[in-house]
């Protein structure tokens, strides 16, 4: 299945890219996505605890498995110490 | 009135969107850049966002201010690319029939914003730059 995966900001100035398209394994979860992007960029690995993922522009949990089709992005915090409701996960608009 | 723009931004636009006969109030919040941050002198910076989302979250943020407070009309703008200091990064306007209202819902817009928003900010200043994570 083909996804298509964006970074932004201090995530894109790791990874080098601002897009990428993938051809990936059916079953794997946003956060896999994401550990793998930290195994192949270690600098990754101090976002690890306050990323926020979204796909098809929402934001979703870790153990969400990804579609064909899907866009996938890794946000940086975008808010410094208040953290709020970050963290409170929206459920997938299909 | 919900978007993302390249250009300067000014809040009379916002005001009339919002100015209506049954809101005797319209309370506006300007996010404008700052000449010295964090122990430094900021020379510029460079907003980036991730558009669509960040529409969309706008949109969110609206739309939760409405229901929470029963308004109607809020407009929110925000600027990106390169943003010198003095200049005006992100405006809000709430009209609403009472001030405490739209004091209230104004400063919830702004607040929210900042924390589901997909809109960075690098700060450059002399021999340096970096991506901040709280935002204008």
């Amino acid at each position: 299945m083909k996804v298509r995966t964006k970074f932004f900001a201090a995530i894109k100035d790791i990874v080098g890219a601002s897009e990428v398209e993938l051809d990936l394994s059916p079953g794997i979860t946003a956060g896999d996505l994401f550990q793998s992007y930290c195994r192949r960029h270690p600098p990754l690995e101090r976002y690890a605890n306050n990323i926020m993922i979204s796909v098809n522009l929402e934001f979703v949990p870790p153990e969400t498995r990804l579609d064909d089709g899907d866009e996938i992005a890794f946000i940086p915090p975008v808010s410094g110490g208040s953290r709020g409701d970050r963290g409170h996960h929206h459920d997938r608009h299909r | 009135m919900i978007d993302i723009v390249e250009t300067d931004l000014e809040l009379e636009p916002l005001v009339q969107h919002v100015r209506k006969n049954s809101n005797g109030a319209v309370v506006t919040f300007l996010g404008v850049v700052r000449g010295f941050s964090r122990g430094r002198n900021v020379l510029y910076l460079e907003y980036e966002a991730y558009r669509d989302m960040a529409i969309r979250k706008m949109h969110q943020v609206a739309d939760e201010a409405r229901e929470k407070w029963a308004i109607d009309d809020i407009a929110m703008l925000h600027r990106v690319g390169h943003l010198e200091v003095g200049e005006r990064s992100v405006a809000i306007a709430v009209g609403a029939p009472h001030r405490k209202v739209a004091f209230e819902a104004c400063e919830y817009a702004i607040d929210r914003l900042k924390e589901i928003v997909p809109i960075w900010k690098k700060e450059v200043w002399e021999g340096g730059e970096a991506w901040i994570d709280d935002r204008p």
